[in-house]
């Protein structure tokens, strides 16, 4: 029997309880694949799917009371760090049960009461608004951090080196997890960023790791010492996580793109090292868990979804009469 | 009352809010040196935590202060120049203006952004601009422009607590111009027109530092025995239309001064409004007197040619009224 973690924070049930959150990831954005396919969602959607085990590593270090920020492919992070999976799925569908009353959509779910500050439609703008937030929780000194949650392209905007320079130099106590999913929506990475991502950290001496970003536990255990660094005064630290985004930069892509811009090789090659699969077999390969485990927790998740799609589907789409326009002022 | 510069009355109005106000932050370039005197003395007063210098970093700047607000600060982020606010652009115009409204009001975001504005000084085209129209049009953001000592402090002090994004603009050069201000916790309500000068036969509406010259003008034309309405808005979002309403209905001409280039300027948008509201009482032609559509030059020759001043406002009343006398004639 191999040991899967001598961690002795990755109990079984923890594990357990990981693999439930991605699978509820995976099973709420596949079934908006399919939404999006029957042409039944308004707007479009980008999905995470294959990325899970970064949202969910990060996120089970914090608490309600820590920031998160993410992005356009914010339903993994969204779900991750709390938010319902109803009140996402109703949002997704524009209803005026959803988190943002059908007013934000897809890029822009958010929920403040999770500590979920938004998704964000544009590439790289969730990264100076964490850098915010932590500034208010090195302020407060309550130990929140703040994460921001972004992409390979997001590293090529440039408020990613201000916001390097700035909260190493006042040692805020922000996490900036850059998932490396391979692209810049249809641009393959290496066609346009240059060098290691992570060793963008260097020249502001701030601290950096790159971890397997499909390995659940390395990414809660890389989160964690960051996440203590952060809440023990020590400054910043950037993560880069190399995973690989499974679906296409949004669904329906192909219907518009006039070429493939990745190999179906490739694709297949990731799929085989997909993180929730991945964890199940390590799982039983370490005799910490059986198959049952994970057939219970399917059909918990089965469940959980269905009741989202139906809450979503009940739900009535917002009044336009309804003098909403009051939610641009306080 | 004391008798205060401009700049005075600004850093009085923020001594005594920070002093009442712990969640009260004030960051930006040179905040602690102070470049116009505005924030000059507050680190040592309030700490390095709560007034920070910052990196010359807009982009990420305007976006911290976007996040701080989101979790609990009132934030004053001073860009200096208001021309900066271009280069933090995105965190203003995608983020301030947009998160309270698509997260269905989920949260306020207290931010005043504040920054000198305007020409005359041959600061050139990089550092001169009238920039209010932009922020007028995206929607989520309040614009103030104070003209006088006493409305820099009583509308300053408004905004801050005010839990929206205030666009706050000052005059540049004009600091140091001496004014009666109120004593104590003196606060404007936004969206409240003042009357500068009382008479019946024109109305103009000025903004920010058009409003000197203007009153100018109209003492002058007094004495020709043309009576001047003037009107400084104070702020532009929200805008007291009702004031300048009643006005033009009284005088049946108007002619707005703005410091703006005159494509889509705050001028032709009150124009419009009260070619709207107030037709049937207009005597003569709506007329806008603004910046033509370039940038702002170098050489005082140059510069002093495109700016409205006391001799164009003065002609261009006088010029309406004679177009009206002869439209009767005829």
């Amino acid at each position: 029997m191999t040991v899967l973690c001598e961690d002795t924070n990755f109990s079984s049930e923890r594990l357990l309880g990981l693999y439930r959150d991605m699978l509820r990831i995976r099973r709420v954005e596949e079934r908006l694949a399919k939404d999006s396919r029957a042409g039944n969602l308004p707007g479009p959607v980008h999905l995470y799917i294959g990325q899970e085990a970064v949202a969910v590593g990060v996120c089970a270090n914090l608490t309600d009371d820590d920031w998160i920020t993410s992005t356009h492919r914010g339903h993994g992070h969204f779900l991750a760090k709390g938010g319902a999976a109803d009140l996402l799925m109703a949002e997704v569908y524009g209803r005026e049960t959803g988190i943002c009353r059908g007013h934000g959509g897809s890029m822009h779910v958010a929920d403040f009461s999770k500590g979920i500050i938004g998704a964000n439609g544009i590439v790289g703008a969730g990264i100076s608004i964490a850098t915010g937030a932590a500034w208010a929780a090195q302020l407060e000194k309550k130990g929140a951090v703040s994460i921001a949650f972004f992409g390979d392209g997001a590293a090529n905007q440039g408020v990613l080196a201000e916001a390097l320079n700035v909260a190493t130099l006042w040692k805020l106590p922000v996490i900036f997890v850059c998932e490396n999913n391979g692209f810049s929506e249809f641009s393959p990475s290496n066609t346009v960023t240059a060098g290691n991502i992570v060793d963008r950290a260097k020249p502001y001496g701030t601290a950096h790791e790159s971890v397997d970003g499909n390995d659940i536990v390395a990414v809660a255990q890389t989160a964690s010492r960051a996440i203590r660094r952060a809440r023990n005064g020590d400054g910043p630290t950037l993560i880069e996580a190399r995973t690989y985004r499974l679906h296409g930069h949004v669904e329906g892509e192909q219907t518009f793109l006039g070429a493939e811009y990745r190999l179906e090789q490739e694709v297949s090659d990731w799929r085989d090292r997909d993180p929730i699969p991945a964890l199940a077999s390590r799982m039983i390969d370490a005799g910490q868990a059986a198959r049952e485990d994970f057939e219970h927790i399917e059909a918990e998740i089965t469940e959980e979804v269905a009741r989202a799609v139906k809450f979503a589907e009940d739900s009535p789409f917002p009044d336009p009469d309804a003098q909403t326009a009051n939610f641009m002022f306080a | 009352m004391s008798k205060k510069r401009m700049i005075h009355a600004i850093n009085d109005t923020l001594d005594s809010e920070m002093a009442k106000d712990p969640s009260i932050v004030l960051f930006g370039e040179d905040v602690e040196i102070s470049l116009f005197g505005d924030t000059r003395g507050l680190k040592e007063k309030y700490g390095g935590e709560r007034v920070r210098n910052m990196p010359i970093s807009e982009t990420v700047m305007t976006g911290m202060a976007v996040g701080a607000a989101a979790v609990g600060q009132k934030v004053i982020c001073h860009m200096m120049f208001g021309n900066f606010m271009y280069t933090g652009f995105d965190s203003i115009a995608n983020q301030a203006s947009k998160l309270r409204y698509m997260t269905a009001g989920q949260i306020s975001l207290p931010i005043v952004y504040m920054g000198v504005f305007g020409g005359g000084r041959s600061s050139a085209a990089q550092h001169s601009d009238a920039m209010h129209p932009i922020f007028m049009n995206l929607g989520g953001l309040k614009v103030v422009l104070p003209a006088t000592p006493a409305d820099a402090a009583g509308l300053l002090r408004t905004a801050i607590h005010d839990p929206n994004p205030v666009i706050f603009l000052q005059a540049a050069g004009r600091g140091g111009e001496m004014g009666e201000v109120p004593d104590g916790d003196f606060a404007i309500e936004l969206g409240k027109a003042t009357k500068v000068h009382e008479g019946d036969d024109v109305t103009l509406v000025a903004i920010g530092a058009m409003v000197r010259p203007a009153l100018k003008a109209a003492q002058l034309l007094a004495a020709e025995g043309i009576g001047v309405d003037l009107i400084d808005p104070r702020s532009l979002v929200p805008l007291d239309t009702d004031a300048i309403f009643r006005s033009v209905r009284k005088t049946g001409r108007l002619i707005v001064v703005d410091e703006a280039r005159d494509m889509c300027s705050a001028a032709s948008h009150i124009s419009a409004l009260c070619a709207d509201q107030c037709f049937e009482a207009l005597k003569a032609p709506i007329r806008r007197l603004t910046v033509p559509d370039v940038a702002i030059p170098y050489s005082p020759t140059l510069e002093k040619a495109i700016l409205p001043n006391e001799g164009s406002i003065t002609n261009a009343v006088r010029t309406l009224l004679r177009k009206k006398s002869l439209a009767v004639e005829v």
